[in-house]
């Protein structure tokens, strides 16, 4: 049986593989279907990619959590870094895919049940990511 | 780690084989360009079957490749997509835009025989 | 449920109820509820009968304890003080295991009617037809996209034939969805046609900022399943009748 919690140290862009292939596991382990699973892991390499990006290191907590009869996976990206100016534009629907811009965060949180962004300039970045077993 | 590329034909086939870095993604991409031009080839098959995510840089990469590619004169396919990669590519937006996709290996070979084939000549039957 | 089958539950319930009262704790009560919710569910019992019963204990003891105690009214009142509270979370423990128990089964039902409602048809070789009906929402949507997907990569369809004639009318998170199953499609090699697009539906995709000019629409299905015969190369030839050989 797996731990309920992993914390996986992103510095290098080795760690967003690992990131996203622990939290496959831990998903698989909960019984997630396998388009969920490509979800999951898709929008864990996201956040990790923007930690690489856009702070020195920072890390992803991997866990369990529980609603009821419900279990489902929790994903918090957290790194030191900048932090985001206008954390509303950077949501905003269009999302570009050019080399500057494009933290993807609209997407991850298309592909994730429950969203949740603090970030404060000088202060660094944490994103919550939920999604449900159905 | 590196990823194999097969010469087959005109053509130059890259099978990715597990999961891969960034650092890897560039170089399979600096490879495949170099080798184009090395070999003359006009066509370029990437297989994704065993990748389970394309993400946001792994889409720009794959993009990046295939107009460098056609810089040199060289059509690219994108083979092997899996059905819940693809699934979620559209979710994040990610849609390799003009850039042509196949189903298997097998299809990406038909695709580039049928784009870069000459013409053969009709054959018209005379009564003699 | 048989009278003997009834006392064995009642005498279950009635341990697990003194169990909690004396040890205060609540996980044994819990498992034995979910365990009794899983089987007696697909018998038809109702929500009222269990916590009838539940109920039903729970003063049967109360009323136990005020005669033991009738004589003693301080007594009483810190006995009560102690069982009220046990005794009230044992009813609501035992109702909500019930209700999620419930809830649980009925998510799986609907998970298997949706399954159901979504076929994905293959017709001929490299050709599949998806044809849509009834309303759509957006987790049928989903389930339509995900059998197409794996329907084009066991068939190694190039060419998909989606009518929706069958489709009353869409939300656009919705044919946002139908967006991306197209998009999706693509990139495992596979054309969509759509076909029975209504004027209502086509003005919906225009209104979400779908270039329709870029979806490959037919009027109707038969229209559509023409010209993916013709994508793939198909010559419907009909058959002419050989004349009777004459001897």
């Amino acid at each position: 049986m797996h731990s309920q919690e992993i914390t996986v140290p992103v510095n290098a862009d080795i760690d967003i593989v690992t990131a996203r292939q622990k939290g496959r596991e831990l998903a698989r382990d909960l019984g997630f279907t396998s388009t969920d699973l490509a979800l999951i892991a898709t929008a864990i390499s996201e956040l990790a990619r923007n930690i690489i990006l856009y702070a020195n290191s920072g890390d992803i907590l991997l866990s369990v959590v529980e609603n009821g009869t419900r279990r489902g996976l929790k994903v918090v990206a957290r790194d030191d870094g900048p932090g985001i100016p206008d954390i509303e534009r950077a949501l905003e629907e269009g999302f570009s895919t050019s080399r500057s811009l494009g933290l993807g965060l609209s997407g991850v949180r298309r592909l994730m049940d429950e969203f949740d962004i603090v970030s404060e300039v000088g202060n660094g970045t944490t994103v919550t990511v939920k999604k449900w077993r159905l | 780690m590196q990823v194999p590329i097969l010469k087959q034909r005109d053509y130059l086939i890259a099978s990715i084989q597990a999961a891969l870095t960034d650092a890897d993604l560039l170089q399979l991409r600096d490879a495949l360009v170099s080798q184009v031009g090395t070999y003359r080839s006009r066509g370029v098959i990437v297989d994704v079957t065993a990748l389970d995510v394309m993400d946001s840089f792994a889409v720009r990469t794959l993009r990046d490749l295939a107009h460098m590619i056609r810089l040199r004169g060289a059509e690219t396919v994108i083979v092997g997509i899996q059905p819940e990669v693809s699934f979620a590519m559209v979710q994040l937006g990610l849609t390799l835009e003009g850039v042509s996709t196949a189903l298997d290996l097998e299809e990406g070979l038909a695709y580039l025989d049928k784009k870069l084939r000459t013409i053969t000549a009709p054959i018209i039957k005379k009564r003699v | 449920m048989s009278k003997e089958e009834i006392f064995a539950e009642a005498t279950a319930v009635y341990d697990n109820y003194v169990d909690v009262l004396e040890t205060g704790a609540v996980e044994a009560l819990q498992d034995y509820a979910r365990n009794l919710s899983e089987r007696i569910i697909p018998r038809g019992v109702e929500t009222h009968e269990v916590v009838g019963i539940v109920l039903l204990l729970r003063d049967v003891l109360a009323r136990s304890l005020f005669s033991k105690y009738r004589q003693d009214f301080d007594k009483l009142s810190r006995v009560l003080d102690a069982y009220e509270p046990a005794a009230n979370r044992i009813g609501s423990t035992v109702a909500v295991s019930f209700v999620q128990e419930r809830e649980r089964i009925i998510r799986e039902q609907q998970e298997a009617i949706r399954e159901l409602s979504t076929p994905v048809l293959p017709v001929r070789e490299r050709l599949l037809i998806l044809p849509i009906i009834g309303m759509v929402d957006p987790l049928r949507a989903r389930q339509l996209t995900e059998q197409l997907l794996r329907g084009i990569r066991t068939n190694r369809a190039r060419v998909v034939v989606m009518d929706i004639t069958g489709v009353p009318a869409m939300d656009a998170t919705v044919a946002n969805h139908l967006v991306q199953t197209v998009e999706a499609s693509r990139l495992l090699g596979a054309t969509v046609i759509v076909t029975g697009l209504s004027p209502e539906l086509a003005q919906t995709l225009v209104n979400i900022g779908v270039d329709l000019s870029k979806m490959n629409t037919v009027g109707d299905l038969q229209g559509g399943i023409e010209e993916a015969e013709r994508q793939l190369g198909y010559r419907v030839i009909p058959m002419v009748e050989e004349p009777p050989v004459q001897s």
